[in-house]
């Protein structure tokens, strides 16, 4: 029983035989010990659930301790405070920003069981052999490091990853078809004079900048290189763009956090703007009529993974990768998928929704029969079937990811002139 | 400033030396009796505002801040027309919401202290002024906003009264509803130093007014807003500091669409330029000293009290 109180350091210090077994893929013997140990998870709301942390303690037997911040506070607990967290759950682009700070540490993909079953988005950039890779920063492009120790990205799989991709969607404009009353096709409605003062974006700067780069675009005032990586005089030019609108009293008011667009949207303050998939699903629990309008311009995307903490070793970098394979096996990619969410091995998720939820999520068709979400509100009648239909539709119509450029900081300081303008 | 601190300095009388150690010595046991308090100020307010300014002259990426020395964080501050317009927005804030909390805060104050006769209702009116503090400053300034939105309850109610026949859209998200939020957030602010100095007052002097012929306006003007000065004082050096650090209140109640100079701070921080912030701040301090400064020439606080 002593053995059942050693310390990590302890356990560490005796030697060979401990690190061996450590390392070696029977963990029995440490099955007892894993109880006692607890993981640090933070990242964006989206997917820390507390359904995910108790699941983890009923199937693995540790705790997972989960919090919930937003976009910009977890980039700087990522980037400034690396002893605070043990797995980062991050998007891709805020993995460009904090990779280079070597808070993290690459994955061996060797110890992913379900590796070869991921999307390719994530491995080689395509969805499928023949599709094209969007603008922005694309998952592949920030997924992989040359070695355990790499510093800079690879171009291409390395066996070395610095996020194991957990969840990824499709975003576009949510709108209020009861108010509007009629179809709306394009990102240029967003400025449209028609829907002065209920009008909204995200104030969240790197994600917004790609709202607006896809307006400006639709409109025809611009002509981007790469909108995921713009230069000084395109950021300009869309500033010019929105500020005038602003000024003209198009927006009524930018919105930082899930429950903000969820009240601009139910309260009908707002008829029109960029909005997260479940926060239409928040919408229409509460009966209103809400749509994630699919645009002809196609979807900005974004994707998020868990990444490792540089002081993460020993067990509990065993748990981590516990925990990643569970992650992958299917019972959480269900769970989201349920939610309007991707999983990064939809094959595994599958066996754990029923044919009628798998239909109706992921390939596009009819729902047969009443869809709930894992909270048990109901998201869909029989017949309905989901905006902007399958999985291949939707991804496949991604035009640009999330992203940080290279003039960031340029980017981040006029937007800033932007709120204050 | 200085002045006003060595005038308030208490003058000890000149004792003739007294033979003992050094702990007899009134200079070493004087510096004795101040150190504690002397630590605790450098220690937790100095030492952050030097830290403070020193990193306003670095420079910083996403993930890095570079100490070295450079101007570029004050040339981008002051070479930007929007940080004057957003200095410009928070003097306005901190103006229109100080003459308001004013106006109110002293009808408040003068209706406590000179037509309440009776101390006990005095005080227990005073703590139902204070009721709304005992909830959270956001509840207070979010239960706002479903009050004055589009479809919200104020304009409901004038559509249904006929006042309106669109709703309001100044309601909210507006300058309006940032005001708004502030005068009700910050009154009591100036209610309770100017009710406590309206206290003191004496009463006879009042009735001396009356006595020698002014009427009610008179000695309003003449005797009772001369005396309440520091009190008045006080007040407005409270909410000109609130308003003009405020940040949250500006975000919620505008919907993100006004900035003041707090939000300003708030976007740079939470985008990790944390040198720019800094640099934004140390200009936002020396003004909120130099508003101050000015206040302090109008009364003597330590004089009057």
């Amino acid at each position: 029983m002593s053995k059942m109180r050693w310390s990590r350091r302890s356990v560490l210090r005796a030697g060979g035989a401990a690190v061996a077994a450590s390392t070696l893929p029977a963990p029995m013997i440490w099955a007892q010990e894993t109880k006692n140990i607890t993981l640090r998870q933070f990242g964006t709301g989206v997917s820390n659930l507390n359904d995910v942390a108790k699941k983890v303690k009923e199937d693995l037997g540790f705790t997972l301790e989960m919090t919930a911040l937003d976009s910009d506070s977890v980039t700087q607990r990522a980037a400034t405070q690396p002893d605070s967290f043990d797995i980062a759950d991050i998007e891709y682009w805020i993995c460009k920003k904090v990779w280079p700070t070597g808070n993290l540490q690459a994955m061996d993909t060797s110890k992913i069981a379900n590796y070869d079953k991921i999307v390719g988005i994530f491995r080689d950039g395509k969805l499928t052999p023949d599709s094209t890779i969007a603008q922005g920063t694309a998952p592949h492009t920030v997924g992989f490091v040359d070695g355990p120790d790499g510093k800079s990205f690879a171009a291409s799989e390395t066996g070395w990853m610095t996020l194991i991709p957990t969840i990824y969607n499709a975003d576009t404009l949510g709108i209020r078809p009861d108010l509007i009353g009629r179809p709306i096709e394009s990102w240029t409605e967003l400025l449209n004079p028609e829907f002065k003062g209920k009008a909204s974006i995200l104030d969240i700067s790197s994600i917004g900048i790609m709202d607006m780069a896809m307006v400006c675009e639709a409109m025809g005032e611009i002509q981007y290189g790469d909108k995921g990586n713009m230069t000084r005089d395109e950021i300009d030019k869309t500033f010019a763009i929105f500020t005038e609108a602003k000024r003209a009293g198009q927006f009524r008011a930018f919105w930082k956090t899930f429950d903000e667009s969820v009240n601009l949207m139910a309260s009908g303050e707002v008829v029109i703007q960029s909005m997260w998939s479940p926060a239409i699903t928040a919408v229409k629990s509460r009966g209103i009529d809400c749509v994630y309008q699919p645009l002809k311009e196609g979807y900005r995307s974004w994707g998020g993974g868990i990444g490792l903490s540089k002081s993460l070793s020993g067990m509990e970098l065993d748990a981590a990768y516990e925990y990643i394979n569970w992650y992958l096996s299917g019972w959480v990619g269900g769970y989201l998928m349920r939610q309007g969410y991707y999983s990064a091995v939809p094959e595994t998720s599958k066996e754990f929704m029923s044919p009628n939820e798998w239909g109706y999520w992921f390939e596009g068709k009819e729902a047969t029969d009443v869809i709930t979400s894992p909270t048990g509100d109901t998201l869909a009648q029989a017949g309905e079937t989901r905006d902007g239909g399958s999985f291949y539709d939707r991804m496949g119509a991604v035009a640009c990811w999330n992203a940080v450029m290279d003039e960031n900081q340029y980017m981040v300081r006029k937007w800033n002139e932007f709120i204050a303008a | 400033m200085t002045d006003t601190l060595a005038q308030a300095a208490p003058q000890a009388p000149a004792t003739p030396p007294r033979k003992g150690g050094a702990l007899k010595n009134r200079h070493v046991l004087g510096w004795l009796q101040a150190a504690p308090l002397t630590f605790v100020l450098i220690a937790f307010l100095v030492a952050p505002i030097v830290m403070i300014v020193i990193v306003s002259f670095w420079q910083a990426t996403e993930f890095s801040i570079i100490p070295a020395f450079s101007l570029e964080n004050y040339e981008f501050l002051f070479g930007s027309p929007v940080t004057y317009r957003v200095f410009l927005a928070t003097f306005k804030y901190a103006l229109i919401t100080w003459a308001l909390t004013l106006v109110i805060g002293f009808t408040v104050a003068y209706y406590l202290a000179f037509h309440i006769r009776s101390q006990s209702i005095q005080i227990a009116l005073f703590l139902v002024c204070t009721i709304p503090f005992w909830t959270s400053n956001i509840i207070r300034m979010i239960s706002w906003i479903p009050f004055l939105g589009r479809n919200g309850i104020a304009n409901q109610t004038l559509i249904s009264w006929g006042v309106i026949d669109e709703p309001l859209e100044w309601l909210l998200y507006s300058d309006f509803s940032v005001i708004l939020a502030f005068v009700h957030l910050y009154t009591l602010f100036m209610v309770v130093p100017i009710f406590n100095t309206m206290m003191r007052i004496d009463k006879s002097l009042l009735e001396a007014a009356r006595d020698g012929g002014a009427n009610g306006y008179q000695t309003l003007v003449n005797v009772v807003i001369p005396l309440t000065k520091p009190g008045i004082m006080i007040g407005t050096i409270f909410v000109v500091t609130l308003v003009m650090g405020d940040f949250i209140t500006v975000r919620f109640m505008s919907g993100s669409q006004r900035a003041n100079v707090g939000r300003l701070i708030s976007n740079d921080i939470g985008l990790l330029q944390y040198p720019s912030a800094a640099a934004t701040a140390v200009v936002l301090l020396c003004t909120v000293l130099i508003v101050i400064g000015i206040l302090l020439r109008f009364v003597n606080i330590r004089k009057e009290l």
